[in-house]
């Protein structure tokens, strides 16, 4: 029998003399800062996100009715309520929730992240994932692309800065232009954004449910389906009215 | 001839060449005491499903094959030397509270309380963890939470887990997380390298019970 | 091997009178340690195992300070682990006829009357406690759907007395047991220490004081001293190298408890388990069991013909031997497991074994899988299957399963007394690890009833009753250093030696030298062959033996070194033991002493003893004798016909 053995350095720490024989982080000091409390904070952000994505989605269906429909939903997200609270209440409240939720859900994957890089100080040389790796891959870059997706896309059609018909314009003027065939750029920016977003939630519904404590043997089935389905809906919603616009039967 | 045989074969050859020979934990070469653990070839215990590093065989590989073997690795597993690590994180999370507070001479009849047969196969299925660390060593978090929550389902699901159940979530958890384990991403990369199958659901026991702990 | 027969010897703590009461008597009459006294009395138990990890939880939980020691990096690995089928105890749950009484008589008949009669009483007595304990502590026994525990039959038994949990009752309840020390760990009471060896007694002023370990991750020689030692270190199966030990279980804590005074009793009572999966190679390093309830539904056979070199589906009906239903018509496939084996070891010998090296015979499933349907048969077994099939590389329902007897539990171990202890004042002996309740051999589900009898509920009794006189004081210094000077002396012996063969490569040798000449059977000219040759291939250990590496590190190839020194010396006993008692009994067979039907003849006349071994430096041990009585079991010649 012949073999060669090649040893690699010794890459990780080797203890001398003795092996490490206390707990060298203290424990947690309240909920939050739990690596669990950490996860219940991205399951209810995650929740909120997704909740918002959904009536998102709705919104924007209504530029298949007509411009003004969608204008007058526009408008109307901004006066709901009134004259019962001033102008814009709820949707700052909305607005409010909605940046706060963006906020602690990424202080949530930051702290899971530097605490996971931090318990793995040394990486394998070699690693194959057994699991298809899904889930590792697509929940922590995806998170950071759609982050910077969310950046242009408020630019964009919230604020017009980078829009061509500016802020001055009507809602349904600027989602037109801003997915004229001329700008594919957008579109092809936009659609790899969305389908992130969709991959995301598939595991990241699923995960919410989990983390809650709420999945298990007889439900998993029926949640893993759902929060595949669930993305696909919003894939496919929020894909819908760009690529009509794009392809003309929305003017 | 198994994988731990191909070893053995290796270190003979090293002693008598006057190297020293490769230290690997292992004992009862049967896939059950849970003391040896490596990642072959990328995968933790190797890539033949529900099957530990003792129960693996040479015939799965072909001739010639480099063969690239690492040691757990995971901050709260030090590496003691080459392929041996210390898992003794794992006992004080049991130590946290993986137990039922019964002292011998005090338990009732076992037939005083009935378990749905249900449950305890359940109860079971969970209790079957070895403590290998496979799950530690797969996930890409260094996250502990399937073996922690292998233990925590496994009483919580019997009567006689009762009345400890929330305390004992609780402390376990805090325990994992100050060993320095990562968290949860529920990737399921642990169950996939599971050499007892656990299933990932235990972590939405565990994060169930946890939760309720926290609530109270 | 010269031997000198010295005094008998008796256990003097059994009390008088019916065997019913002797139990509660003996536990009236123990004395009881103060709950304030308990905190200032040390105790060391060495192993991890149902009977060392139970007994250190409680004696954790009572107060004691105790050290517990193993040498695996968690107390959890210990191979009471792999223990598979079930554990006995007289519950009479199913009313199907089982009483305490029932379990005492199979135990002691099972034994072939070669245990005492009032140990193993009280284990049938306190076996119905450690369910209850299991059950309390969240041991996920199997159940049926009225919610009550499930029992099955197991090794022979009439009555369906086996307690189980899956194939794997023994993880199950060692987990139980190390939960429990873990709580202990967790309150204080017990300290652990993971990855430590013992590898000297410490006797002072003729008490067991102490210990001295190594570290084996650094190295370092550590004196731990207490007020009583408790040895829980399993058995000695390894010595015959391939077994179904796991590759760490040694002999040497004991062995060396021995060499300071303990007499070891009956080393020849190896028992051999009829289904473990055939040696497979050359580099073959452990064998493994599968669980004995395969022989419920799979039949046991061989070629009529010698050297059949036919695939087995070929071979018909008629050309088969199904020996075991042959010649045991009674019992058939379920006869025990001394007799299944020896008729596997029979029909091998005759040539007629099949599978490489022809040492194996068949376990067929195709009648059971024609009777019952494939699915009803992999509900049943489908685990088992699965495992011999990652081994082989073979799908047992196809092909029909080879097996062969491997060396499986060592009914030999420390002599001790009623309270298990050994002859050293102070030194407590539990579980596999002493000699007491098996006789000559063990049944099914036995074992694990053992060790956590011993563990819960036996030795945390006793002990306060040795311990009640204590604080000992101080132990003596020169003790210590002596044992610690040993210790270090026979370390650096073994790195200076610097030959050309491993350790494995002596610990190979012995081991096929033992399984030849004192396996499965023994002859007089075979023993004494081995009697030649152990003390030659020991010499060539001592002169060539390579331990590479040094003392100060984790040093695997001196632990192995270290251990299989020890196997040396025992295997020595062993076979002098198995010369000496002429008779059959159990698992000790002596091709001299059979019936006309090749059955094992007992010599209750000159053989109903414990031989109980004293060391001797100069190497010629006394032997000391404890007669066996039988009060309450008539003593009959075992009849599985």
């Amino acid at each position: 029998m012949t073999a060669t053995i090649e040893r690699g350095a010794a890459t990780a720490p080797v203890t001398s003399p003795a092996p490490v024989k206390k707990p060298t982080r203290k424990r947690p000091r309240g909920f939050l800062s739990s690596s669990n409390g950490k996860k219940v904070v991205m399951a209810v952000t995650g929740a909120v996100m997704v909740t918002f994505l959904i009536l998102h989605m709705l919104g924007n269906l209504k530029i298949f009715i007509s411009k003004e429909s969608f204008n007058e939903y526009a408008h109307a997200l901004r006066t709901l309520l009134e004259p019962l609270l001033p102008y814009r209440t709820v949707l700052t409240i909305v607005e409010v929730v909605l940046v706060a939720s963006v906020v602690l859900h990424m202080w949530a994957a930051i702290s899971l992240a530097r605490r996971a890089h931090s318990a793995r100080p040394v990486k394998y040389v070699a690693k194959k994932s057994q699991a298809n790796g899904y889930a590792t891959h697509i929940m922590r870059l995806g998170g950071v692309t759609i982050l910077l997706f969310l950046i242009w896309h408020l630019l964009d059609l919230t604020f017009g800065v980078v829009n061509p018909k500016g802020f001055d314009s009507s809602p349904a003027d600027r989602m037109i232009a801003g997915f004229d065939p001329s700008r594919w750029w957008v579109a092809i920016i936009y659609f790899a954004a969305v389908v992130m977003v969709g991959l995301h939630l598939r595991h990241g519904v699923w995960s919410a449910f989990q983390t809650l404590g709420w999945a298990n043997r007889d439900r998993n089935k029926g949640l893993r389906l759902g929060a595949g389905l669930l993305s696909a809906v919003l894939v496919v919603g929020f894909l819908s009215p760009p690529l009509a616009i794009m392809f003309g039967v929305v003017q | 001839m198994s994988f731990l045989e191909m070893l053995d074969v290796l270190n003979e050859r090293l002693i008598l060449e006057g190297d020293d020979p490769i230290a690997f934990d292992h004992d009862c070469r049967e896939g059950i005491c849970g003391m040896c653990g490596m990642v072959i070839n990328g995968v933790a215990h190797g890539e033949q499903r529900a099957t530990t590093t003792c129960q693996l065989h040479m015939r799965h590989f072909e001739d010639n094959a480099t063969i690239t073997i690492e040691p757990w690795r995971a901050a709260p597993f030090p590496v003691v030397k080459d392929l041996v690590v210390d898992r003794s994180a794992f006992d004080r999370i049991i130590q946290a509270g993986g137990f039922v507070s019964v002292p011998a001479g005090s338990a009732p009849d076992a037939h005083s309380i009935p378990v749905r047969k249900e449950d305890a196969d359940a109860a079971f299925d969970a209790a079957t963890c070895i403590g290998c660390g496979a799950c530690v060593a797969a996930c890409p978090n260094g996250s502990a939470s399937l073996f922690t929550a292998a233990k925590i389902t496994h009483l919580s699901l019997l009567p006689q887990g009762q009345p400890e159940r929330l305390s004992r979530a609780k402390a376990m958890v805090d325990q994992m997380d100050a060993e320095g384990f990562g968290g949860c991403t529920n990737t399921g990369e642990c169950t996939a390298v599971c050499p007892k199958g656990i299933p990932l659901d235990t972590i939405a026991q565990m994060n169930t019970d946890y939760l309720k702990a926290n609530a109270k | 091997m010269k031997f000198t027969e010295g005094s008998e010897i008796r256990d003097t703590r059994a009390p008088e009178g019916p065997i019913e009461d002797r139990w509660e008597k003996r536990k009236f009459a123990a004395k009881l340690v103060n709950p304030a006294n308990k905190r200032k009395l040390n105790v060391i138990v060495v192993g991890t195992g149902l009977a060392g990890g139970s007994a250190a939880a409680t004696l954790g939980e009572l107060g004691y300070n105790v050290k517990s020691f193993c040498y695996q990096d968690t107390p959890r690995r210990a191979h009471s682990i792999a223990a598979q089928g079930g554990i006995n105890a007289a519950k009479n749950y199913r009313g199907d006829g089982d009483s305490i009484y029932r379990l005492f008589y199979d135990t002691v008949k099972g034994g072939d009357f070669r245990a005492r009669e009032s140990n193993v009483y009280r284990l049938a007595q306190v076996s119905v406690n450690i369910i209850d304990q299991a059950v309390a502590q969240g041991v996920p026994f199997a159940r049926e759907y009225g919610g009550l525990l499930d029992t099955r039959s197991f090794g022979g038994a009439q009555v369906s007395r086996t307690f189980y949990a899956r194939g794997q009752t023994g993880q199950q309840l060692l987990l139980g047991a190390y939960q429990a020390l873990e709580r202990q760990v967790a309150a204080g009471t017990v300290e652990m220490f993971t990855r430590h060896e013992m590898l000297d007694l410490i006797v002072a002023d003729g008490r067991a004081r102490g210990i001295i370990v190594r570290d084996m991750v650094t190295g370092e020689i550590e004196r731990h001293t207490a007020d009583a030692v408790v040895l829980a270190s399993g058995g000695y199966g390894n010595v015959f190298f391939l077994s179904t030990n796991a590759k760490g279980c040694n002999t040497t804590a004991i062995w060396r408890a021995h060499e300071r005074g303990a007499y070891f009793a009956n080393p020849c009572y190896t028992q051999i388990h009829p289904t473990c999966i055939p040696v497979s190679g050359e580099y073959q390093s452990k064998l493994t069991l599968m669980s004995e309830s395969l022989r419920n539904d799979g039949r046991v056979w061989v070629p009529l013909r010698k050297g059949d070199e036919r695939a087995p589906g070929d071979i018909p009906d008629d050309e088969r031997d199904y020996y075991l239903e042959r010649i045991y018509p009674a019992f058939g496939n379920l006869v025990p497991r001394d007799i299944a084996s020896r008729a596997a070891k029979n029909v091998c010998d005759e040539g007629r074994g099949v599978g490489p090296g022809g040492l194996g015979v068949y376990l067929d499933f195709r009648d059971a899988i024609n009777r019952l349907g494939r699915d009803a048969v992999e509900k049943k077994y489908g685990n088992l299957f699965e495992m011999y099939e990652r081994i082989t590389g073979e799908n047992p329902y196809d092909v029909p399963m080879r097996i062969y007897p491997a060396v499986h539990y060592t009914m030999g171990g420390l002599w001790v007394d009623y309270d298990l202890q050994s002859t050293i004042p102070g030194l407590f002996v539990i579980g596999e690890a002493n000699f007491s309740d098996h006789g000559a051999n063990r049944l099914g589900a036995s074992a694990l009833m053992q060790g956590l009898a011993d563990g819960y509920f036996v030795l945390p009794t006793t002990l306060g009753d040795y311990l009640a006189a204590g604080p000992f004081g101080e132990v003596d210094e020169q003790a210590v250093a002596e044992a610690e000077l040993k210790v270090r002396s026979k370390i650096d012996r073994l790195l200076a030696v610097n030959g050309t063969r491993t350790p494995d490569s002596f610990h190979r040798e012995l081991g096929k030298l033992m399984w030849d000449y004192c396996g499965m059977e023994r002859t007089e000219e075979s023993l004494r062959k081995a009697l030649d040759r152990i003390p030659e291939l020991r010499k060539e250990f001592w002169e060539n033996v390579k331990v590479s590496g040094t003392a100060e590190e984790l040093n695997q190839v001196l632990e192995k070194a270290g251990r299989v020194a020890d196997f040396f010396d025992l295997a020595e006993l062993m076979c002098l033991d198995a010369l000496v008692r002429s008779e059959s009994c159990g698992g000790h067979f002596r091709a001299e002493s059979q019936d006309s039907e090749g059955e094992a003849l007992r010599d209750d006349e000159s053989f109903a003893h414990v031989s109980a071994w004293e060391y001797s430096p100069d190497g010629e041990p006394v032997l000391h004798k404890e007669p066996l009585e039988y009060e309450y079991v008539k003593m009959t010649q075992r009849s599985y016909k």
